[in-house]
């Protein structure tokens, strides 16, 4: 009854029979096996689980799955090319932006997403003139990745890493 | 969590249809309030309308204002340079609200439809009018903090919890809404219901009844207006109180306003009588603060266990004087 429902995970695409109450973020790790998007919260508050669907940052948990067909969805594993790390993978391993590690996928999503929103002129809510172009410095990275709860308390370190990153892509 | 059944049909009539066949069937949005909810076991649907994929999302001129297509998400809507330059209320209130995620997920026609987010509401092992009828206000003599000071009822204190709706109240916007019986469009300042002694409805809308578009009026005073959010963190939290406000001065005289407030009612508050108290107003810090408090001459703060929220009178009043105020030096 439920109909198929087609999953393009990092390049690899899934034919899939979903029970329509499956999260994307349980479809991703008990499905299919994809660990990196974590589950912190499974309401929204935490961003452990943060992928790109379409290249938009956006939550798994409280994404159904069979909502997502025939979408792309990238989680921090399929952002590596050819086995080279993204350069927010290696900002992150550079700055030291992390301890545990276990909010640093959604983290890299979340930054991977946020650059390019950046790149595309989007303002924040720090953003002085919401009408003018954004600079990004650091309140605006802080602001940018609000979404993103860290538990080490790793923020100095994720923000430097954005920042660098930003730097990089924007070079 | 309960079975249901999910369907994407192929037009914006086959949905509404579906959903009217059915009481338990829903509308499905960026799925950000009601996937929650499903999981926390508030709402019990047998049927899943997702409407996405159906309803504009398109940002379009009509008349001289702007008609924002019910399926443009939150942060699209905050992006557009039109809605940036012609309602800055707008676009801050967007982005004052929950994350670059979230934002992302979130529909226009889903935004303002978001249930309360009183923790007794969301907890179903506590009784609630609003959740279920008759069964009581725990947050009534309970922890008051995030809940009403206007327009309140024996029943039901809650608060609505969206940004976006208080500017949208303040800027006049208009809800087109496609129904079984057919098309409706509702003025902003009506969609929601203040509580009274049927809590469990939050709108004027009947079961059935889809929102495919918001119009945004021509508001030429609107190109100075702003939102002030206060809240517990400085990012990703509900406001305690906001304020939407926009704000015409000719030599330091305010010749009309138009304001809002968030997080002290039942339904994006509409400030008229503060709108009234500043027509024709010197500009300073007094006229605004007289205004406040033309507006909040029937405010009932309520005691708590956690203090209550007595502290909102004063901390609503501040954030009009400085949201004014503000504005006021723009127009300088
Ligand atoms: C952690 C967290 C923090 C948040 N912080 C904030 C905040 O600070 N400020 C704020 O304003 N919001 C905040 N939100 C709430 C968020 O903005 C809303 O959940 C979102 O806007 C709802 O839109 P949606 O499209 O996801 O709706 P959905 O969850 O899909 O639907 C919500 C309701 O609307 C109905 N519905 C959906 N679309 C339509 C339609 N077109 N016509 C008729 N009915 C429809 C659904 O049936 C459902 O009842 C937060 C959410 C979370 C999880
Ligand atoms: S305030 Fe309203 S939503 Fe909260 S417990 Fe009381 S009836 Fe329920
Ligand atoms: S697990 Fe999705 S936001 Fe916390
Ligand atoms: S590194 Fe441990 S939660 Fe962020």
């Amino acid at each position: 009854m439920d109909p198929d429902t087609t999953l393009r995970v990092d390049g690899v695409t899934h034919h899939l029979d979903l029970d329509p109450r499956a999260s994307l973020l349980d479809t991703l790790r008990q499905r299919l096996g994809v660990m990196s998007p974590k589950k912190g919260c499974d309401h929204g508050q935490c961003g452990a689980c943060t992928v790109l669907v379409d290249g938009r940052r956006v939550l798994a948990c409280l994404s159904l799955a069979v909502a997502q067909d025939g979408h792309e969805i990238t989680t921090a594993d399929g952002l590596s090319e050819d086995g080279a790390d993204h350069p927010v993978h290696r900002a992150f391993v550079e700055e030291d932006a992390l301890q545990c590690g276990y909010c640093t996928p959604g983290q890299v999503c979340s930054a991977v997403g946020a650059l390019d929103e950046f790149a595309r002129g989007w303002p924040s809510a720090v953003t002085t003139d919401v009408a003018a172009d954004p600079e990004l410095d650091d309140a605006e990275i802080a602001e940018r990745m609000s979404g993103n709860l860290c538990r080490c308390g790793a923020y100095k370190g994720i923000r430097a890493a954005v920042a660098d990153a930003h730097r990089e892509v924007s070079r | 969590m309960r079975p249901f059944a999910y369907q994407a049909p192929d037009d914006t009539g086959a949905a509404v249809r579906s959903v009217a066949e059915r009481p338990d069937a829903v509308f499905l949005g960026g799925g950000t309030n009601l996937v929650d909810h499903l999981r926390l076991g508030v709402v019990s649907p047998g049927l899943l309308v997702d409407v996405t994929a159906l309803t504009s999302t398109e940002i379009t001129e009509v008349g001289g204002g702007l008609r924002v297509g019910a399926g443009v998400p939150n942060s699209e809507l905050a992006a557009d340079a039109r809605v940036r330059s012609r309602y800055p209320v707008l676009a801050q209130a967007l982005l004052s609200g929950a994350s670059g995620q979230l934002r992302n997920m979130a529909t226009t026609g889903g935004n303002p439809l978001q249930r309360t987010r009183c923790m007794y509401f969301q907890d179903v092992s506590t009784p609630c009018n609003k959740r279920e009828p008759g069964s009581g206000c725990s947050a009534i003599g309970g922890s008051t903090r995030n809940h009403a000071v206007l327009g309140t009822s024996e029943h039901c204190i809650a608060t609505h919890p969206s940004d976006m709706a208080v500017a949208m109240a303040a800027l006049d916007a208009q809800v087109l809404v496609l129904g079984p019986d057919g098309e409706r469009t509702i003025p902003f300042t009506e969609l929601h219901r203040l509580p009274g002694d049927t809590p469990e409805r939050d709108t004027v809308l009947e079961h059935g009844e889809l929102i495919t578009a918001i119009d945004l009026p021509e508001l030429p005073m609107a190109r100075r207006s702003r939102y002030r959010k206060v809240r517990d963190r400085a990012s990703y939290a509900f406001a305690l109180v906001s304020v939407a406000a926009a704000l015409d001065v000719d030599g330091g005289v305010v010749r009309e306003a138009r304001i809002a407030f968030g997080g002290v009612a039942h339904a994006p508050w509409r400030a008229r009588r503060a709108e009234e108290a500043l027509r024709g107003a010197t500009v300073s810090d007094e006229s605004f603060a007289a205004a406040a408090a033309a507006e909040l001459t029937d405010a009932r703060p309520q005691p708590g266990v956690d203090g209550g929220n007595e502290f909102k009178i004063a901390l609503l009043t501040r954030t009009l004087v400085a949201t004014l105020r503000d504005l006021a030096r723009e127009e300088a």
